[in-house]
């Protein structure tokens, strides 16, 4: 058996974990992640609150574990939702060509004007901010990335000998776009999927340290930190912890993402 | 090439105008009434009608379209409800804080980036490349914001060397420019993580090449032909990236104003949010879509000036 890339592992490893981490905050954390105590406000680090507790006395594992499921949970939807609209009209745009090809890439075109937070402002002026903004906000840029990739991939697939005999032999576009196309384009979408996954993390990070994601008491790495700005005098370490948390996070995913395309497109990993 | 121009500014044009129309409808179309957003849920019937009247709202959405469309070119944003100035008054106060920020960002962004990326391709292998691609690799899983927060806790807080954050104005050039060093950094840094990687992979593309090897056959310093020969062969892929990086810098400076509490267009989209002032959010919105699709733009035309290869095919 090949060797794995070592990219893959280290970010299996971290995804592992991060994952880990907040699948277990669906059962158990140390402390309720809310339960606020102004008697132990700025706890050190002990036995009972491991990394201490925040200017509330919340306890900063659980809510940091607590973030940790917030901030999968709005990357999986987010990724999921624009995921597969691009994904559709990639192969809608592929399966169609002439003006329907067109018109979809020139739409993609358009929403890369709109930075996720661009729309995520739009969107906060006009109903307020909220976690379900920030979460459309996030899978509506994702969805002409994905409807490029797709859209790239598949045409290289219709020129194939067995999707030519599938059309010989009578068979629909759509139904060649669904038994022949997605299954040959899958692993360069999960590639991109690992990666966008590691970008709306960013973003819901971004958005929710603005004030324009997750909305008191949800937890959030962005939003912890933009409390513990300013609390940098008084209580330093509460900056550091959250943004680890990211950092590991969205490594992992990109490390993964990047090992994944050395393993599903060994073509590319040589040409490094 | 006279065909080229023709092309690619209409696209423009129209990628410009279609951008109107998604901010047009995204910040009027959607269920909502702006009257409502902007008095809030306990005002008064007439006072909603009488806001409605003033905003135009009663009008059809196409004549309205048109006419913020027709004002906005002749630099007629509308006026803010929360600072009662027309809002292009607010944008020509708070540019210069953007641009600058954006320009330093990009500069710093591109030196520091091309500098690792050649030096990481042409250490290929060895030490200083797998350094340069490890910090590059840390670089894009570190927030701008993040890293921001940890600048100002090393520099300003424990250090004192530098302002935590504000901005007294450029009457003091000094200062100014004191308080704009964290800012700048933190946007760059982040940046040309990724610009480095992109760098690194396309230098390293055009060093296999032959007319490389000829260069260094030839006696050339490896200098030399780092700068002179790989480095302008490398920037049609680089400059690419650059211009899609533009999108994310200008975001980026967003973030970081309302990091640093610098008074500029992102801090005030911000505060308008807060003050539920839609005209100001709707220009801000449309003025920030129309600098990224105008930085695309700009690329298109670059990569005739870099490859003039493309010019005879285009």
């Amino acid at each position: 058996m090949r060797r794995l890339p070592a990219n893959f592992l280290l970010g299996a490893v971290l995804v592992s974990l991060v994952v880990g981490v907040a699948a277990l905050s669906l059962i158990w954390t140390p402390h309720d992640p809310q339960t606020m105590s102004i008697s132990t406000k700025f706890a050190p680090p002990s036995a009972e609150h491991w990394l201490g507790t925040d200017q509330l006395g919340r306890d900063v594992v659980a809510q940091l574990m607590a973030a940790a499921r917030n901030s999968m949970t709005v990357a999986l939807v987010a990724v999921l939702l624009g995921g597969s609209i691009g994904v559709a009209l990639g192969l809608l745009a592929s399966a169609l060509g002439g003006w329907v090809e067109d018109g979809v890439m020139r739409l993609a075109d358009l929403g890369f004007a709109f930075p996720a937070l661009l729309f995520a402002i739009m969107l906060a002026a006009v109903f307020g901010p909220s976690l379900t903004n920030a979460v459309l906000a996030i899978s509506f840029i994702n969805i002409p990335i994905f409807a490029r990739v797709t859209r790239a991939s598949a045409n290289q697939i219709w020129t194939r000998d067995y999707v030519a005999a599938a059309r010989a032999a009578g068979r629909g576009r759509f139904a060649i776009s669904r038994d022949h196309i997605l299954p040959n384009i899958a692993a360069a979408i999960i590639v991109q999927a690992t990666i966008e996954f590691a970008v709306a993390i960013l973003a819901e990070a971004a958005l929710s340290y603005l004030g324009l994601g997750a909305q008191p008491p949800a937890s959030s790495w962005g939003r912890m930190l933009s409390e513990a700005q300013t609390l940098m005098y008084l209580a330093p370490q509460l900056a550091i912890y959250p943004g680890l948390c990211i950092v590991v996070a969205v490594l992992g995913f990109g490390l993964l993402g990047d090992g994944l395309r050395d393993i599903t497109d060994p073509r590319l990993a040589r040409a490094r | 090439m006279a065909y080229f121009l023709f092309r690619r500014t209409l696209g423009f044009v129209l990628t410009l105008l279609a951008v109107s129309v998604v901010v047009f409808a995204v910040m009027n179309v959607l269920p909502g009434d702006p009257a409502l957003t902007i008095l809030g849920m306990d005002a008064s019937e007439d006072a909603l009608a009488a806001l409605r009247e003033q905003l135009g709202l009663n009008a059809p959405l196409v004549t309205r379209y048109v006419s913020w469309v027709w004002n906005a070119l002749q630099g007629d944003f509308g006026i803010s409800h929360s600072f009662r100035v027309p809002v292009s008054e607010l944008i020509s106060e708070r540019l210069p804080m953007t641009i600058s920020l954006a320009v330093a960002g990009m500069l710093v962004t591109l030196v520091l980036a091309l500098s690792l990326g050649i030096t990481a391709a042409a250490q290929h292998g060895r030490a200083g490349d797998w350094g340069v691609m490890f910090l590059s690799q840390l670089g894009i899983a570190v927030p701008a914001f993040w890293l921001s927060i940890l600048l100002v806790m090393l520099f300003a807080v424990k250090l004192r060397w530098l302002p935590p954050g504000g901005f007294a104005g450029w009457d003091d050039p000094v200062a100014a420019l004191r308080s704009l060093i964290l800012p700048t950094v933190a946007l760059a840094l982040v940046q040309s993580a990724v610009l480095a990687r992109v760098t690194r992979s396309s230098a390293l593309e055009v060093m296999r090449q032959d007319f490389v090897r000829t260069a260094r056959a030839s006696g050339l310093s490896h200098r030399r032909i780092l700068w002179r020969h790989v480095l302008p062969n490398a920037l049609v892929p680089i400059v690419t990236i650059v211009g899609m990086q533009f999108a994310a810098l200008v975001t980026g400076t967003i973030v970081i104003e309302n990091v640093f509490y610098l008074p500029g267009l992102g801090r005030l989209i911000f505060q308008s949010i807060a003050n539920r002032d839609l005209p100001t959010v709707q220009a801000l919105v449309m003025l920030f879509a129309a600098i990224v699709v105008t930085a695309n733009f700009v690329v298109d035309l670059l990569y005739v000036v870099i490859d003039p290869r493309l010019k005879a095919r285009a």
